[in-house]
């Protein structure tokens, strides 16, 4: 396991993994979609409505997820300091905002025709625009430091004070009294969603988490291949000979 | 250990800051403008004014508290005083809690002696007064040490400012709901003022406890 740490091994085993990921995103998503938009019933108060849900919900998931697995990569960065951990970190903060996003949009759409409005100040709402901002704070906090070790190492710490927002947006639905519904699918004694619903979404919830999977292989593989560009064009620039053994241009460190 | 050096340092920090930028007053000016922008914003309406007064007070000292803070430990980095910090004795954390003290004392501080005042310009009731105030003297510590963590991300940036509002204010957004809520207690029937001044103190407590730890690694990690 430890060894797949390593970028060397773990390029090929990405390269490896992805068709495999990629074609299990697929299926999963023509299962997902054809139970959501048609096995699945329409809502008996909502209508037809409620298949926004199945897009909603799963995004909401991953957009915590993907934070969770932020933080665990910012946990790697600062205590193991590993450059893989660094390039998993950032890979991941463009495809959570992306995710944040499509939750906050169609929560949007699905708000105005069932609550009459896009938009409410809710806890639930409030805490996904927060978590929202901070992946957009994060964003930009990579992209004004030009070392990518330190840039790492900064996002980390920052990545591991946000986290505070995640057990907020979970139970916001039960501390506060909230217009958002309360959990109905992760809670205590089982999902109150009727059968028919719930797996079309549980399927959506895979797809999404595979897309997420795949998505975030191929960045955090941009992102080694990046820097082992940046190392090169350093190395080009400041006139060092090749006379280096190349596997050192395979350890992906930031350059400090 | 005769004069210990935090004290030391704390006495530094007053000196600088009432040298380079008048110490407490240039946050209250700046306060004091904010105030009064509002009711050219939204109309001199003395009802309404009382309605969201506490409300503007609070956004006030919330972006009050960012003046000034991106230099908090960047003029340090400047000039070399803050790799004294980092290579002393003392820890680094306790180096970063009497910064933060210190800037508070400059920039916070005022701010919740002013609020009374600013609070009748704004039409508040006596006891909304008393509210708005309290609730200032307990969360506007919460936000100073929230934005040393900003402060220690961009401390190597040369404009790191616009960014570390960025960074900051999301994370200000639990107290600024808590105190806001607190500070209205007075004026809305619905909302007491216990539970959520209480909540309030809390996360003050809990930023205490956490913040310095945050900065001091934000810190080792930026500046090497």
């Amino acid at each position: 396991m430890l060894k797949y740490a390593n970028p060397t091994f773990f390029l090929p085993l990405v390269a490896k993994l992805l068709p495999w990921l990629a074609g299990a995103t697929v299926a999963a998503f023509a299962i997902g979609i054809w139970g959501a938009f048609f096995s699945a019933p329409a809502d008996y108060q909502q209508g037809e409505t409620v298949r926004i849900m199945y897009i909603h919900v799963p995004a909401a998931w991953l957009s915590m997820f993907c934070y969770a697995t932020m933080t665990a990569s910012a946990l790697g960065t600062l205590v193991w300091r590993h450059p893989l951990a660094d390039a998993a970190q950032k890979a991941a903060a463009p495809i959570g905002a992306a995710f944040t996003f499509v939750c906050l949009v169609t929560g949007s759409l699905w708000g105005k025709p069932m609550w009459g409005t896009w938009w409410v100040w809710d806890a639930r709402l409030t805490s996904v625009l927060v978590l929202f901002v901070i992946y957009l704070g994060l964003i930009a906090l990579w992209q004004t430091i030009e070392d990518p070790g330190r840039a790492a190492r900064g996002a980390a710490i920052l990545t591991l004070v946000g986290v505070v927002n995640l057990p907020i947006i979970k139970f916001s639905v039960d501390w506060w009294n909230t217009l958002h519904q309360p959990a109905s699918v992760f809670r205590m004694g089982g999902p109150t969603i009727a059968p028919s619903m719930l797996w079309p979404l549980l399927v959506m919830g895979i797809a999404f988490t595979l897309l997420f999977t795949t998505l975030h292989l191929m960045a955090t593989r941009n992102e080694i291949l990046r820097r082992r560009l940046r190392r090169l064009a350093i190395q080009t620039a400041t006139g060092e000979t090749n006379a280096q053994p190349t596997h050192r241009l395979t350890m992906t460190g930031g350059a400090e | 250990m005769s004069p210990s050096p935090l004290a030391a340092l704390f006495s530094r920090e007053i000196r600088v800051a009432r040298r380079l930028g008048g110490g407490g007053t240039m946050g209250v000016i700046f306060f004091l403008i904010l105030v009064t922008i509002v009711p050219f914003a939204i109309g001199p309406d003395l009802n309404l004014l009382s309605r969201i007064g506490p409300a503007i007070l609070w956004i006030a000292a919330l972006l009050a508290t960012l003046l000034g803070l991106d230099r908090l430990f960047q003029a340090d980095h400047e000039d070399g005083s803050l790799d004294l910090m980092l290579t002393s004795d003392t820890p680094l954390e306790l180096v970063v809690l009497v910064k933060c003290l210190a800037h508070w004392v400059v920039t916070g501080l005022p701010l919740v002696i002013a609020a009374p005042l600013f609070g009748l310009m704004l039409a508040l009731d006596p006891q909304a007064l008393w509210t708005v105030t309290l609730s200032l003297l307990a969360g506007t510590p919460a936000l100073a040490l929230l934005g040393a963590i900003g402060a220690a991300l961009t401390v190597t940036l040369r404009r790191g400012g616009l960014l570390m509002a960025i960074l900051i204010l999301p994370l200000a957004i639990p107290v600024l709901i808590f105190g806001v809520s607190a500070a209205s207690a007075s004026t809305s029937a619905t909302t007491p003022f216990w539970p959520p001044f209480l909540i309030l103190c809390a996360l003050t407590l809990a930023t205490l406890a956490a913040a310095p730890f945050a900065v001091a690694a934000a810190l080792r990690h930026m500046s090497e």
